[in-house]
C-alpha cells in the first residue's frame, strides 16, 4: 500500500485507508481512483499529486 | 463541412483587458505626473481616490459579467502563454512604483500629507501586488513561484506564499481558518486575528515540511524564511541609497499594502462555512463557500480574483478561465466598494448580514459566526 501527496497543500492519500467520504473503499490503489477525482482539502485534480513512497509493499 | 465553420469560433473579449492590471501598477507615478502638471498636492492621493471612488462607481455603472468561457476553450485558454506574461509583467511595474515612490519620498521634500499620499498610493500597489502573488504562488512552476516571492517582498508579506495554498486553501470557511471572517465579527476585530493567525500557521507550516524533508527549520529551502528575508534585503538596500527618509515610506507603505490583502480577505469568505462530515473531515470547498463577483471594472484589476467561487472550488484554474455560477452567493459591488463597506462595520453589517442570513435560508447555525454570537444564538435557541 503506498501513499501520495498533494503537490499544492500536503493532503496525502493512503491507499491502506481510502477515503470512505467520497466513495473510496479502503485499499483502493492510486490507479483505480476515477480520473476527475481532486484533493479533498485543497481542490487540486488528481494529475497534481505525487506520489510519496512510505513503505514498499509487503 | 466542419461545425467550425458554421459557428463562430469563441473569442476572449477581456484578453487585452487584462493589460490593466499592469497598468494600474503605475497609478501613483500617473498620480506624480499629475502635480507636477497641475501643482495640485491632492493629487498625492489619487491612488486611493481613483480605487474607493472611481472603481466603485464605475462596477455600479459597468456591472456584471456573467458570461463564462465554454468549457471546449478552457484547455486552449490556460495553455496560451499571453496570459501569464501579462501577470508576469505587473511585477516589475510594481518595482517601478516601489522604487521611484521611495526615491520621491527621499528627495523631493514633501509636507506629510503629500508623503502620506505618496506612501498610501504606492500601499495600494504593493497590495494589490498580492492579488499577483497569489495568481502566481498557485502554479507549481518555480519561476513562477519566485516571481510570487518577489512580489510579496515590498509588503513583508512572504508567509502568504506558504499559508495561502497550504492553510487557507485548506481551512476555507471553517472556523479554523484565520483568513475566514466570521458573521458579526467587525473588519478591525478580524484584523489581528488573521495578521498573527497567519504568521503562525504559516510558520507551522514550513516547520513540518522541513521536518519531513529531514531538514532544519533555519535553513534557505523554508520558503517563509527564504520569502521574508527579501523585506529586509530589499528596504536596507533603498534606506542606503536613499537615506533614512525613505524608511518611514517603506513601512507605511508595506503596512498599508498587507493591510489591503487582510480586508479583502474579510469580504471573500464572510460567514461562510463548510458542513463538518461524520468523519471529522470539512465537506470538499464547493462555489458556495466564498463570495463572488462578476464585476467587470475591477475584477480586470485584479486578475479576475473577484471570481473567487470557482477558484477556491478550482485553485489550479487559470484566472483567464474562471466561471461564474449562479448558486455561489454574489457581492452587491467589486472588491474596492465592498472594502469601503468594511471599513465601516455597522454598514457592512447592514449590507452583508442579511445577505449571510438569506444565503443559509435564516439558519446561522449553518454560518460561520463570531463566537460571542453563537453563544446568544444557543440561548435563544434554548429559549423558544
Amino acid at each position: 500500500m503506498r501513499k501520495w501527496r498533494c503537490v499544492i497543500c500536503d493532503f496525502e492519500y493512503d491507499e491502506a485507508l481510502g477515503m470512505p467520504d467520497d466513495g473510496i473503499a479502503p485499499g483502493t490503489r492510486w490507479e483505480d481512483i476515477p480520473e476527475d477525482w481532486s484533493c479533498p482539502d485543497c481542490g487540486a485534480p488528481k494529475a497534481e499529486f505525487q506520489m510519496v513512497l512510505v513503505s514498499e509493499a509487503a | 463541412m466542419s461545425t467550425a465553420t458554421l459557428t463562430r469560433p469563441w473569442h476572449d473579449r477581456k484578453r487585452y483587458l487584462w493589460l490593466l492590471g499592469i497598468l494600474a501598477m503605475l497609478l501613483p507615478l500617473i498620480g506624480g505626473a499629475l502635480v507636477d502638471a497641475t501643482g495640485w498636492s491632492l493629487f498625492w492621493w489619487s491612488t486611493p481616490l481613483f480605487i474607493y471612488l472611481v472603481v466603485p462607481a464605475l462596477d455600479a455603472l459597468v456591472g456584471e459579467d456573467r458570461n463564462n468561457p465554454p468549457e471546449s476553450a478552457v484547455p486552449a485558454l490556460e495553455q496560451d502563454r499571453y496570459y501569464r506574461w501579462a501577470v508576469y509583467a505587473a511585477v516589475p511595474m510594481e518595482y517601478v512604483s516601489l522604487i521611484w515612490g521611495a526615491w520621491v519620498a527621499a528627495t523631493a521634500s514633501l509636507a506629510w500629507w503629500e508623503y502620506l499620499g505618496l506612501a498610501i498610493s504606492v500601499g495600494m500597489v504593493t497590495g494589490i501586488s498580492i492579488a499577483v502573488a497569489h495568481e502566481l504562488g498557485h502554479k507549481t512552476d518555480p519561476f513562477e513561484q519566485w516571481l510570487a516571492k518577489i512580489a510579496l517582498a515590498p509588503t513583508g508579506y512572504g508567509h502568504f506564499f506558504s499559508e495561502h495554498n497550504r492553510g487557507h486553501h485548506v481551512r476555507v470557511a471553517t472556523p479554523e481558518d484565520p483568513a475566514s471572517s466570521r458573521y458579526g465579527e467587525s473588519f478591525y476585530a478580524f484584523l489581528p486575528r488573521t495578521i498573527l493567525g497567519g504568521i503562525r500557521s504559516g510558520w507551522a507550516i514550513e516547520k513540518a515540511r522541513m521536518a519531513r524533508r529531514g531538514l532544519p527549520t533555519w535553513h534557505w529551502r523554508n520558503d517563509v524564511l527564504n520569502a521574508w528575508i527579501m523585506t529586509p534585503l530589499l528596504f536596507a538596500g533603498l534606506v542606503a541609497w536613499l537615506g533614512w527618509m525613505a524608511l518611514p515610506f517603506l513601512l507605511i507603505q508595506g503596512i498599508y499594502g498587507f493591510s489591503l490583502l487582510e480586508v479583502v480577505n474579510y469580504l471573500e469568505h464572510y460567514g461562510l462555512c463548510r458542513k463538518k462530515l461524520p468523519s471529522g473531515r470539512y465537506e470538499r470547498c464547493q462555489p458556495t463557500h466564498s463570495w463572488n463577483s462578476n464585476h467587470v471594472f475591477s475584477n480586470v484589476f485584479l486578475y479576475g480574483l473577484e471570481r473567487h467561487s470557482d477558484h477556491h472550488a478550482n485553485p489550479l484554474r487559470g484566472y483567464e478561465a474562471l466561471r461564474h455560477f449562479d448558486d455561489s452567493p454574489q457581492l452587491p459591488n467589486g472588491y474596492a466598494g465592498m472594502v469601503l463597506l468594511a471599513y465601516c462595520p455597522p454598514l457592512w453589517f447592514a449590507v452583508m448580514n442579511p445577505r449571510v442570513r438569506a444565503h443559509y435560508r435564516g439558519d446561522l447555525r449553518q454560518a460561520n459566526v463570531a463566537p460571542r454570537l453563537r453563544a446568544q444564538l444557543q440561548t435563544a435557541a434554548r429559549a423558544a
